[in-house]
Formats: C-alpha cells, structure tokens, sequence
C-alpha cells in the first residue's frame, strides 16, 4: 500500500498562475521521503492539497488508498501536518491547543488528554503546557506545531520546512524524534531547504521545480550520479604549502584542514597513499556538506535551460 | 466521523469558544452590562418619566425587551465574526482544516460559541434591568425560542462575513454600517406606531423589527406586530427562513472554500 499517492495533479490560481503542472508521485509506506525545490517551485502547494488547505484543478490525491474527495474524513484520520509558518492562537496555552487539537480528530477527552502529554514530553515542552504559546520561543513553537500534528497519532506526517531558521541543538533533536518515530512506522514527508538534513534523514526523494516533478528516485540512486565529491581532510600537522604532486584537485582551507575532490572513478585508497607519500598525516575525515546541493542545482538548472537531465 | 467523534470534535470547539470570550470578559461581558445600565439610567430612569406611557407600557417597561434583544443580537454577531475572522488572520483555521471535521461541525461549533455568549450577555442584561424594573414574562416559550433563534440567525451572520472578511475593517463595516441602524430603526426604544404612514411601511422592510417584536410580544404580550396587522407567526417563520438561508450559504461558500482556502 502506499502512504501517499498523487496522479495528474494540477492547480492553476487565479491569474493563470501554474503552480503543479499534472505532478505524480507515490511515497510508500513507511517511507522518510523528501520532497525538495527552490522557492516557488509547488511543494507547499503540493502539501496544501494534499492537506485541504489549497483547492486541487483537477487530479487525483489518495492518503493509503484513501481518495481524499470519495473520502475526505476517513483519509484526514490519517493525516498529520505541520505546517510552514506557526498556525495556532498563540494567546492559547500549549496544553490547550494540543488538546483541541486531539479534540477536532474526535478523540475522547481521556485518550486527547493520554496523547498530549506523551507527545509534550517526547518533544520537551512538557514544562510548558501551561504557558501562553506566545511567550514561547521560536523552537519551542515548532515543537509545539510537530506535537499538534502526532496527536492523532496519524500513520502519514507531512512537515513543511519544520526547522527552518531553528537552533542547531532543536535541529539535531527534532530528527532524532523524527527518525525514531519513522522507525516506529509513520511515513514522514519531508520539505526543507536543507540539503544535508534530506539527505541525513530520507531514504528517498522527489525534486520539483516549477510545478513539475524532475527527479523522484532513492537519496542512495541519486547520489551515485555524482560525477565527483569532496571529502574534508583534517590535518594531525599544520601544512603551509600543498605538495605538487598530489594528482588531485585539492585546495588548503587552512594549515589544518585540506579540501580534495575525488572523481567517480578515482577509489579513496589512492588519496591515502599519495598523502601518506607526501607526509600528510591525517587525523579525521569526513564528506563535504553540500553533495546533494550540487545535484540538486544541477536538476533544477537542467530543467530551467529546457528540460535536460 | 462516527457520531460520537464528530459530538466530541464539536463539544472540542464550543469549548474552546466558550474559553475564548470567557478569558476576555471584561470585553465581551463587561461593557455590554454597562452599556445597558447606562440606557437604563439615561433613557429609562432620567428621561423615561418624562415620556410616560409607551406602545401602552411604562417607557422602562417597553424598553427591556428591545435592548435585551439588541445586546444578544451585537454579541452574537460579533463573537463569531472575530473569533472566526481572528483563527483566519492568525491561519489557526488551518488547524481545523487539515482535520476529519465535516463543513457542517465548523460551522455549527461558531454558531452555538455565538448563540453561548448571545444568551449569556442577553442574561446578564436581563438581571442588570431586574435592578431597575420588576419585569413578567408573558410567554416564556415563545421568549426562548425568539431569544435563540434570533441569536442563531446573527451568529450565521456573522460567521458569513467573516468569511468574505479580509482585514480587520471588513469585520466592522457591516455592524457599524447596517446592522446598528437596522437596530436603532428597529423599535428597540421607540413604537414604530409613532412614525408616520410612510416611515411605518418603511421600517416593515427591516427584518429586525420582526424580531424585537416577536421578542417584545413574548415578555410584555403586546407588540406593534400586530397592531400593524402582523402575526408573530409571520415573525417566527421569518426568522427560520433567514436561518435557512444564511445556513445554506454559509455551507456552500465553506464547500467552495471561500475566504479558507487557495
């Protein structure tokens, strides 16, 4: 079965404007699956369809089989949103609009009230259940939205850009929580504008730009098609000057920490020969952040210069 | 949505709702009490024995039925109309949107968080004027059924504009601009028996009228209703026929996703 299923899906506002342009996309169940594209490309609109917040022109969305015009109530049961920009009464207490929240799926009192709290104290806002939502910070109001949208325990959560212009430390938390409720079954989709957190956290991926799907395949396929990557080499001995022989593209960021681009057919084994060779003692290495970005720009200017991929 | 979700997903928002004016009373229940004691004192008390007998009643008693009505239709109205208005700009709607809740629950849920605090500020008013008069009611029936359904009614009212609101300004025009004329032209302290012929035929175009007399008749048993040749019946059936109508539009514009959805 799968989680989500879109077919031909289509939204024109008006004033012509084509947001989606007949996108289809499956996420199977279970999944961790990023949906990714610059700004404007459709993936809030993609959501907002998906979540009854935007009017579809036409196509066809199902929530685990579920049509979400043959069914809307049955396939809302399983659906959990959180959404871009914070979208509670913030003079409400946090208690109070996690509740509400259970309380509008249909939960009884008992089971909103057993929820809410196990999901304040998963997510670490379980001090401030009595607190204003106003008075909290921006992290702890993302909190709050990521609590709002498991109350209902939904089997499909859909999170719109969640730690966008959030702290490292609640980053870091938050896909902790989010890889170990996805272990546990929930199929997560994921929106963000960071590369590195798609490709830490998702097993697949979906890249749209201007309304069209360009790429939709697993993070593992993807990143195989890099042509070439950069690894990070932190030096155990300050290094002035970069040996000329390396037989590599290596640039030295600073006496301890050297840069080196390997192509797709050069094997790592080499590199630690060649800089062993040269004395370059090595203590850590790691990839260089921004792998997936290189694919990713390169997806969406194929597709802005025509299509090419 | 068994029966029983939908039950606790609409007790969910009347709670809320309720929660809502009842943590700003002193904005919701306060100036109404005082505004109406005000009118008591200024039109009732002061200048009330100087204008004796009214549509046959004492000035104070004629009085107490239109600002009781006046009080539960502004209060209905204007619950809805902010609170709704208020979820839409913050987009805390969405909250309700993204979830099983039938079209029909959204709706009813404002309108019985209008009908709530129409009642509860008609209440108060109520024991505010047993201060200042010694008032029976006539029909208690026919009161509770007008009382409600008129705060039905503006309830829908309000919840439509707040449909079609897209600031703040929305929100005030049609209470400052239509209904608060409407309300002052509707009998609230004047019997419509005093205008002459023509401004008689033109306040008969004022569906308020019907229901500050349908609500006047209830407590003191006479009314310009039907010294005019109306039946209360007429009043009755008018009111439901507007809570039909504005409950139809409201459901096809939420349908639609008016003023909710992109």
């Amino acid at each position: 079965m799968k989680a989500l299923s879109i077919s031909n899906l289509k939204k024109e506002y008006a004033g012509g404007l084509q947001a989606l342009k007949g996108i289809d996309l499956e996420v199977s169940q279970g999944d961790f699956f990023a949906l990714l594209g610059p700004n404007g490309a459709g993936k809030s609109t993609t959501i907002g369809v998906i979540s009854s917040l935007v009017t579809k022109t036409s196509g066809q969305v199902k929530i685990l089989d579920i049509d979400i015009d043959e069914n809307h109530s049955l396939a809302k049961k399983k659906l959990g949103v959180v959404g871009q920009e914070v979208n509670f009464n913030q003079f409400e207490k946090v208690g109070d609009i996690i509740r509400n929240q259970a309380g509008y799926h249909g939960l009884s009192f008992k089971e909103a009230r057993e929820n809410a709290k196990y999901y304040m104290q998963k997510l670490d806002i379980w001090d401030k259940r009595n607190e204003q939502a106003r008075k909290l910070s921006g992290g702890m109001k993302r909190r709050v939205m990521v609590a709002k949208a498991l109350v209902n325990n939904p089997e499909l959560l859909i999170l719109d850009e969640p730690t966008a212009g959030v702290d490292i430390e609640l980053r870091r938390s938050l896909w902790d929580f989010l890889t170990e409720i996805n272990n546990e079954g929930t199929t997560i989709i994921l929106t963000t504008h960071y590369l590195e957190e798609a490709e830490r956290l998702c097993r697949n991926i979906a890249i749209i730009d201007s309304g069209e799907i360009v790429e939709n395949t697993s993070m593992q396929e993807l990143l195989t098609r890099l042509e070439e990557e950069t690894f990070v080499f932190d030096l155990k001995n300050p290094l002035q000057t970069l040996p000329d022989n390396l037989g590599y593209q290596a640039v030295l960021e600073n006496p301890q920490k050297l840069k080196v681009t390997i192509g797709k057919g050069q094997g790592l084994n080499t590199i630690f020969e060649v800089l062993s060779n040269s004395g370059i003692q090595i203590s850590s290495m790691r990839n260089d952040t921004g792998r997936l970005e290189e694919l990713f720009m390169g997806l969406v200017d194929s597709n802005l210069n025509g299509g090419e991929r | 949505m068994t029966p029983l979700e939908q039950y606790r997903a609409l007790l969910t928002i009347l709670y809320k709702e309720i929660h809502r004016f009842m943590r700003i009373w002193t904005q919701t229940l306060i100036p109404p009490a005082i505004m109406i004691m005000l009118y008591f004192v200024i039109f009732g008390t002061l200048i009330g024995k100087r204008i004796g007998q009214m549509g046959g009643f004492d000035y104070m008693q004629f009085m107490i039925p239109g600002l009781i009505m006046m009080s539960v239709i502004s209060n209905s109205y204007s619950n809805v109309v902010s609170s709704f208005f208020g979820q839409k700009f913050a987009r805390s709607i969405e909250e309700l949107l993204i979830t099983p809740l039938p079209h029909y629950l959204i709706l009813l849920g404002w309108v019985l968080g209008g009908v709530a605090r129409g009642l509860l500020v008609g209440a108060i008013v109520t024991i505010v004027s047993l201060w200042f008069y010694d008032l029976s009611v006539n029909n208690w029936s026919l009161s509770i059924f007008v009382v409600i359904s008129t705060s039905i009614l503006f309830s829908l009212g309000g919840f439509l504009n707040a449909l079609f609101a897209e600031s703040f300004d929305d929100i005030s025009i049609i209470p400052t601009f239509i209904m608060q004329p409407l309300i002052y032209l509707g009998g609230v302290f004047y019997s419509i028996q005093l205008l002459p012929s023509f401004w008689q035929t033109v306040s008969l175009a004022n569906p308020i009228l019907y229901m500050i007399n349908a609500f006047r008749y209830s407590i003191l048993g006479a009314s310009d209703l039907e010294a005019l040749g109306f039946s209360i019946n007429y009043a009755i059936f008018m009111i439901i026929g507007f809570i039909v109508l504005f409950a139809s539009i409201c459901l096809w514009f939420l349908h639609k996703g008016r003023g909710i959805r992109s």
